[in-house]
């Protein structure tokens, strides 16, 4: 009976939520992760516009992959990471889903570290498009010349698309795990630090691509360079020992109008 | 500057001296060389000794077509004895191909199931358990196969005898069984997280990450497993004598007794006079098993190093 009442108010909670604030791609309340007990991050509320490029900033353990994992719930691998409070994506709460592999797939992920599956290259593109029933090998063939192209990668393994993609180096396989993360045509990239392994030029390349996809999905980047999000980031969150100090246009931010003067520390490289 | 002088002069005559620990260090490398090579001494000593005692056959009663291509096995036959392996050999291999049909499916469920899905205490229970499976003595599986599977498969499939194929597959499957689990499990725990964790952020279904990254990623480790397996079941005596039937015979069915290379050494050699024909023939069968089962072993070790540097 209790169930039934705390549904109704849920409902009507989110039924309002879209309809005032639709242009929020994604809202996080009260969000607190920790492992094992231990915060990693603790009451994070922000939210995430449609089409933009959210930057994260901020030094060592501040949290900032912990709260990219909990976005597509990849909290489920961990069992020692627990993640309470709110998030919803498109409106809808993603504790509350009854397919997270269908919000999964809704999410591209880049991360640190390069991760090419043990596939050719072709197939580690055509992997997601595959699993979303995409079969035709004309359709697939197209999906990743042109991921691998928006990723920056195509010239240089056009000619080798069958050979293992472990193979390539670790800043061809960065541009691999892009040109993958695109391929499910995601509604939301998240970025976490992609440049540790990609040389100056191509991350400038990887760069100008994000600008032009800002178009079709919105983008989420975690990154050490305080540079490069001034770059890239419309607004930029700087999360600092589990918190998150401030929310705000990424140029106010660097021009010294933010709120908290750590940011500007940060950013002028006073700690970090 | 002329302190300086005499700490170095002193370093260099610790340079050149041997003191305690470097006797020490040579004389444990010493044994453990020994230990490390005393295997191969042992495998190289058994393989000379087993072809001493089958070459008197090897170079006087042996034909290559009669050993290999004749179905008759009749060592003790007075007048012409005849030493054809080939039924022995059917034996042999039909009863390893069934268990490999039995095991194969039942290993690689368990390992995927142990290696991918269970969790916590589930887990190192079912790890435990596969082991002590695996160490039971050969002689209870047979048993096994005599009281149990005996009756059974009369009673199930109405035959005369239940001593067959089909007895031996299914003891041998269930036998060989827990050692792949065991070997297929390691290679599936090698394949890194981060491939697990990739392919789910990519949407993919539990299932669709094993199948689809895992496993391909795994197969080299499992194609071990399995031909770990088949080398088990190739050199297994106790059970195989036991559930077989041991009639010289090429199989028509599943439900036809054979006898197996192994079953044929252990039963016969205590009966052989020493140096005989019979002997030495027995011998030059053990000849046989052991590059059998000395390239099976080979192949799967090269299969499973071949993962580890991929």
């Amino acid at each position: 009976m209790v169930n039934i009442g705390l549904d109704v108010s849920s409902m009507s909670d989110s039924v309002m939520t879209t309809a005032t604030e639709v242009a929020h791609k994604l809202e996080v309340n009260n969000l607190t992760i920790s492992y094992d007990g231990t915060p990693a991050l603790s009451n994070v509320n922000l939210s995430v516009r449609e089409h933009e490029i959210f930057g994260i900033i901020g030094p060592a353990n501040a949290g900032k992959t912990s709260f990219l994992k909990s976005l597509n719930r990849m909290d489920t691998f961990n069992s020692s990471m627990s993640v309470n409070g709110q998030i919803r994506f498109n409106g809808l709460d993603i504790h509350n889903l009854k397919n997270i592999y269908a919000l999964r797939s809704r999410i591209g992920v880049v991360f640190p570290l390069p991760v090419g599956l043990p596939l050719t290259i072709y197939e580690n593109v055509a992997l997601s498009p595959r699993l979303r029933g995409i079969k035709k090998r004309r359709e697939l063939d197209e999906i990743v010349e042109r991921c691998l192209t928006r990723a920056a990668l195509w010239d240089e393994v056009k000619d080798r698309l069958n050979s293992l993609g472990s193979l390539l180096s670790g800043g061809q396989q960065q541009r691999l795990t892009i040109a993958r993360a695109l391929s499910q045509e995601p509604d939301l990239l998240m970025l976490d630090e992609f440049s540790i392994a990609v040389d100056p030029v191509t991350t400038m390349r990887i760069e100008d691509v994000l600008k032009e996809l800002k178009q079709d999905m919105t983008i989420i980047l975690v990154t050490n360079l305080v540079q490069q999000a001034r770059r890239l980031a419309d607004r930029t969150a700087f999360f600092l020992e589990g918190e998150c100090v401030e929310v705000g246009v990424t140029e106010d931010l660097f021009t010294g109008q933010g709120k908290d003067q750590r940011t500007l520390d940060y950013i002028e490289g006073k700690f970090g | 500057m002329s302190d300086t002088n005499t700490l170095s002069q002193t370093a260099a005559l610790d340079f050149d001296r041997r003191n305690l620990d470097w006797y020490i260090d040579k004389i444990i490398q010493a044994l453990v060389f020994i230990a490390g090579i005393s295997a191969i001494i042992f495998i190289i000593g058994i393989f000379v000794f087993i072809t001493i005692e089958g070459f008197g056959f090897l170079l006087e009663d042996f034909s290559f077509r009669e050993f290999f291509l004749s179905q008759y096995w009749e060592p003790s036959d007075e007048d012409a004895p005849e030493y054809g392996i080939l039924a022995l050999i059917a034996g042999t291999a039909s009863v390893t191909g069934l268990a490999m049909i039995v095991a194969i499916p039942f290993s690689l469920g368990a390992a995927i199931f142990i290696g991918e899905f269970a969790t916590g205490k589930t887990r190192e229970f079912l790890k435990v358990l596969v082991e002590l499976l695996a160490a039971i003595p050969s002689v209870v599986w047979g048993f096994i196969g005599l009281s149990i599977m005996n009756p059974l498969i009369i009673q199930i499939f109405d035959v005369p005898v239940g001593l067959n194929v089909l007895n031996a597959g299914i003891i041998l499957g269930l036998m060989a069984a827990p050692i792949m689990t065991s070997i297929a499990e390691d290679a599936l725990k090698a394949v890194p997280d981060r491939y697990r964790e990739a392919a789910e952020a990519l949407g993919a279904t539990r299932w669709q990450v094993i199948f689809k990254t895992v496993l391909p990623a795994a197969k080299n480790g499992l194609l071990g497993a399995v031909l770990l397996g088949m080398g088990r079941g190739f050199g297994e005596t106790m059970a195989v004598l036991m559930a077989t039937g041991h009639a010289v015979n090429i199989p028509g069915s599943v439900f036809d007794p054979v006898r197996a290379l192994t079953a044929t050494i252990a039963a016969e050699l205590g009966e052989t006079a020493v140096g005989s024909p019979h002997y030495q023939a027995l011998f030059t069968i053990g000849i046989f098993l052991f590059i059998i089962t000395f390239l099976i072993n080979l192949t799967a070790d090269l299969i499973v190093r071949g993962i580890r540097k991929g």
